[in-house]
């Protein structure tokens, strides 16, 4: 960034719920000291510019874009890839756009089960006609076309190269602000890092009083009513703190809630949900296979439990193609 | 490949005391095996993490298996496999929820005096393996969106 | 043990017990208290005059060794063949420290003032390279088994007390009698009581048949009563021991094949007044019979000392589903435990008789010395190793290391290895859920980087370093 010229920024949304916006307005009294660092040229929450402006940008006129949301169409993809062309720096923002986050989650399914079920099998829905979207569409005026729905939703960095990954469902407003003083002052670390998280997990920052681990049933936050000092996995409930990168404060285990694993596993952790369910079935207090396996299986969604966030980022990233859930093969 | 015919590529986590040298003294024997199980030595099953298993299928494996020294009282670790079968049902689950058959993912135990049962388990896995067909996790990865 | 008292290099430390064991194998910290004998051990020859002059005209409180057989005093030498042979007081029994008030006769009556009220205990440290535990056996408790009748009828005794019945340093001077002076014309001998028992233990106790048959003889000599022995099967592996066995049978001994249902004293007929009856199924007849005797003998079996929980944890080392130190290998490793340095003698690792202990604790003994003579301790290479700067104290690994080779350091918050327990499975790696533990010479990155190697096709290029790992 030259002299005293202001940060060009520019903030886009593909698919997410808006958390990550929500976020950048956490900041408070420090968007007037953003406001004085920085121009942001793009922001559709909050500012009227159009894809046709970035169109028109010079190449690497952005010198940084905070992309947040996953790969979910074709036009979250084709803004990725614009996104890129147009910054000199484009971060993967928030938990969706490093890792998929919960839209990821649909990626235990694929675009007829999920049209079949949001437009025409879903409780709720009328749709007598079985009127179902359909990329192109032909009204007598001309050819109306959407965006495609993929099967698969991806993480921006499997669709586009990305510099700099900020995790977290969504980045606290602190760590946000660390990365921006950072990118002013110059001092981001090697390309293709993470910024805004610690290199050790949530247990470093939790309150909680840890000792040796010995499960002997496993419960849902719902069935039992933790004690308020001792560790949650200590006490049977599965935490993904022990699993994912601190930085957030621990928030959530301050209000004796299980981390959810949202700002990513930690460093060199090939995947995160498997290195979550290793340590989990590791402590399970069973001398035989039976035992075992009657206490593990009362975890009842694995899935749902170990990769929550990170599915699109696993080694496997979705359920296999062209079968129901459930079927295998 | 062979005239055509799938062959499944298998991958086999294996310890080093127990099934890793029943399945060298297989190899020594000249016991009947197939060339599709690639043995991946580790000392103890203790040390097999459930990424280990989840990153051979998607690199393309078809099959996986893990196997180690009979429990309780056989590991030369003392209670290492005590881990793996605390592990492996959760892996079995999670591999479900994927899709990916059970068929496709064995584990249990062989000891280091039970070479001809690791000769067997290479060749029936392998065929059991081959009626599932290829797994082909990689072409799902790589596939463009149509 | 007269002679380990005495050995220039043995530092024997009697009435005291560890009370905090650290370090690993060649440097062991262990912390010991010495309770206070109230008698001053240097001074003290063993003449025993100050149980003679005690306030306590009469022994009042049940003597331990003789299984509360006979009465001691508050002051008493433990047994007859005590090494140190220095006399002990009770603290709890003992007049002066329990009220203050006492003449202190036995002070008094000592010439060599030996006697110390003021004596406190001692904490003794010493740094050793090696552990043994000898820590032996506790017998069964045999009123667990109220059907046979032990502390209900005053004639049911066990084992133990019989041989101390027998022993002519014993309460009866080696007279086998009943409570009431009598000697007992008819006994009945139980083996396995509390061994090979689903409800108690499942396990043979070893000895018991061995002593059985020797108490059965010693009966028979002492007394010509007439004895039955009451067994499942009779276990006499050993030299000389089947012999022994069948010699008594030309004794006229009596063996019932059966166990004992139940003793007590409801006579059906007149001969059985008086006499506590056994009713027993014989198996080789098939018939239930009514065996009425003078005196029941309970050949209790042998179990873990009550505190071996409290000990292993210690010092570190696992117990067997029995409940008894676990040995490193079952058949090939029975003095070594799977902690460096520490081993195993005698029956803290399982019942056996005395040539049986005698060989076990050679061994134990020979392979505590051979560590020591080397000098040095051979460890795998396949260790693991925390990262500190990744090891956010979650506490995983603690509960999985089979060695107690990783401990928790408070001051850095950090877990920790030591290289010299480590013995490389590898557990712990894969349990870490940071990714915090390395384990040399079988990383992540090896193993990762072998699967994707088997698994590409000629056509792809080589996997890149960087494939494996990301953000």
């Amino acid at each position: 960034m030259a002299g005293d010229q202001k940060l060009k920024l520019a903030l886009y949304w593909a698919a997410s719920c808006g958390g990550c916006e929500i976020a950048v307005v956490e900041l408070r009294e420090k968007l007037l000291v953003l406001d004085q660092l920085a121009d942001i040229l793009f922001w559709p929450v909050a500012i009227d510019t159009k894809y046709k402006d970035v169109e028109a940008m010079a190449d690497q006129h952005i010198d940084v874009c905070l992309f947040n949301g996953a790969i979910r169409t074709s036009e979250n993809e084709h803004m990725a890839h614009l996104f890129r062309k147009k910054s000199k720096v484009l971060v993967a923002f928030g938990s969706c756009a490093h890792e998929g986050c919960i839209p990821g989650l649909a990626n235990l399914n694929d675009r007829q089960s999920v049209f079949d079920y949001v437009y025409l099998e879903s409780p709720s829905v009328d749709n007598p006609d079985r009127v179902v979207p359909q990329p192109m569409t032909q009204i007598p005026e001309g050819e109306i076309n959407i965006p495609k729905f993929y099967n698969t939703v991806k993480t921006l960095a499997q669709v586009e190269d990305v510099d700099y990954f900020v995790p977290g469902c969504p980045p606290q407003a602190p760590q946000i602000w660390s990365v921006i003083e950072a990118i002013v002052a110059g001092t981001l670390p090697a390309k293709g890092s993470v910024v805004g998280a610690n290199e050790k997990t949530v247990c470093d920052e939790c309150k909680y009083e840890r000792n040796e681990k010995k499960v002997k049933k496993f419960y849902r936050i719902h069935e039992i009513l933790p004690d308020r000092v001792h560790c949650l996995f200590d006490q049977g409930i599965i935490c993904a703190g022990p699993a994912t990168r601190g930085g957030c404060g621990a928030l959530c285990t301050k209000v004796d809630i299980p981390c959810r694993g949202c700002y990513s596993g930690a460093p060199h952790v090939v995947d995160q949900g498997a290195a979550l369910l290793s340590a989990v079935a590791s402590v399970v207090d069973a001398d035989t296979e039976e035992e075992a396996r009657r206490i593990v299986s009362e975890i009842s969604d694995p899935i749902g439990t170990f990769y929550r966030f990170g599915l699109p980022n696993s080694l496997l990233r979705r359920s296999r193609l062209g079968k129901q859930q459930g079927e295998k093969s | 490949m062979n005239n055509g015919e799938f062959e499944p590529r298998i991958i086999a986590f294996l310890c080093n005391w127990c099934t890793y040298t029943a399945a060298d003294a297989a190899g020594v024997a000249r016991m009947e095996q197939p060339a599709n199980v690639d043995v991946i030595r580790v000392m103890c099953t203790g040390r097999i993490e459930p990424m280990f298993i989840l990153k051979a299928f998607a690199e393309g494996a078809d099959g996986v298996i893990v196997s180690g020294c009979h429990p309780p009282g056989d590991c030369h670790y003392n209670n290492g496999n005590f881990k793996t079968f605390r592990r492996m049902p959760l892996v079995e689950a999670l591999l479900g929820q994927f899709g990916i058959d059970e068929g496709r993912f064995h584990w249990g135990w062989i000891s280091g005096a039970e070479a001809p049962l690791w000769a067997q388990l290479a060749r029936n896995f392998t065929e059991q393996v081959r009626a599932l067909g290829p797994l082909d996790w990689k072409s799902q990865k790589a596939s463009k969106e149509d | 043990m007269m002679d380990a008292g005495r050995h220039p290099n043995i530092t024997l430390l009697t009435y005291s017990e560890v009370t905090n064991i650290s370090g690993y194998v060649g440097n062991y910290k262990v912390t010991i208290r010495k309770k206070p004998r109230y008698v001053n051990e240097e001074a003290c020859v063993g003449c025993l005059q100050c149980i003679d002059k005690c306030v306590y005209k009469s022994a009042k409180f049940p003597d331990e060794f003789n299984m509360g057989l006979n009465m001691r005093k508050p002051v008493y030498l433990p047994f007859p063949q005590a090494t140190p042979q220095v006399v002990l007081i009770d603290p709890e029994k003992c007049l002066f420290l329990k009220t203050g008030k006492c003449k202190q006769s036995c002070a008094e009556a000592c010439d060599r003032k030996a006697i110390d009220f003021e004596q406190k205990e001692e904490i003794i440290e010493v740094q050793v390279g090696t552990v043994i535990i000898a820590t032996g056996f506790e017998t069964f408790d045999a009123a667990r088994l109220p059907y046979y009748g032990y502390g209900k009828y005053p004639n049911v005794y066990t084992a133990m007390e019989v041989e101390r019945l027998t022993s002519a340093s014993g309460p009866t001077g080696g007279e086998v009698i009943l409570r009431n002076g009598r000697h007992p014309k008819r006994v009945g001998i139980i083996h396995c009581v509390g061994s090979r028992d689903e409800k108690t233990n499942r396990y043979c106790s070893r000895v018991c048949c061995m002593y059985s048959l020797k108490l059965a003889h010693m009966i028979k000599d002492h007394t010509g009563a007439d004895v039955y022995n009451f067994y499942i099967d009779m276990r006499t592996p050993g030299k000389g021991y089947e012999e022994f066995y069948d010699k008594l049978l030309g004794e006229g001994v009596h063996f019932i094949r059966g166990r004992v249902a139940d003793v007590n004293d409801w006579a059906n007929t007149p001969e059985e007044e008086g006499k506590l009856v056994l009713r027993v199924e014989d198996t080789l007849i098939g018939v239930v019979r009514r065996i009425p005797v003078d005196m029941v003998i309970l050949s209790t079996g042998l179990e873990p000392q009550p505190d071996a929980a409290k000990v292993a944890s210690m010092f570190g080392i696992s117990r067997s589903p029995d409940g008894f130190f676990a040995e490193a290998h079952p058949k090939l490793r029975p003095v070594e435990t799977n902690t460096d340095g520490v081993f195993l003698a005698g029956c803290a690792q399982g019942p056996r008789d005395v040539p049986d202990t005698v060989a076990h604790a050679g061994a134990a003994a020979s392979m505590a010395l051979a560590l020591l003579g080397k000098g040095v301790v051979t460890i795998s290479p396949t260790v693991a190793e925390v990262e500190e700067k990744y090891c956010s104290a979650c506490k995983t690994c603690l509960s999985v290391c089979p060695y107690t080779a990783i401990t928790f350091d408070e001051a850095k918050n950090v877990a920790r290895v030591n290289d010299a327990l480590c013995k490389g499975c590898g557990t712990c790696v894969a349990a870490c859920p940071a990714g915090a533990i390395t384990g040399k010479h079988f990383t992540d990155e090896q193993i990762v980087v072998q699967i994707e190697e088997l698994l590409r096709e000629p056509e792809e290029p080589a996997a890149k370093a960087a494939e494996g790992v990301r953000p």
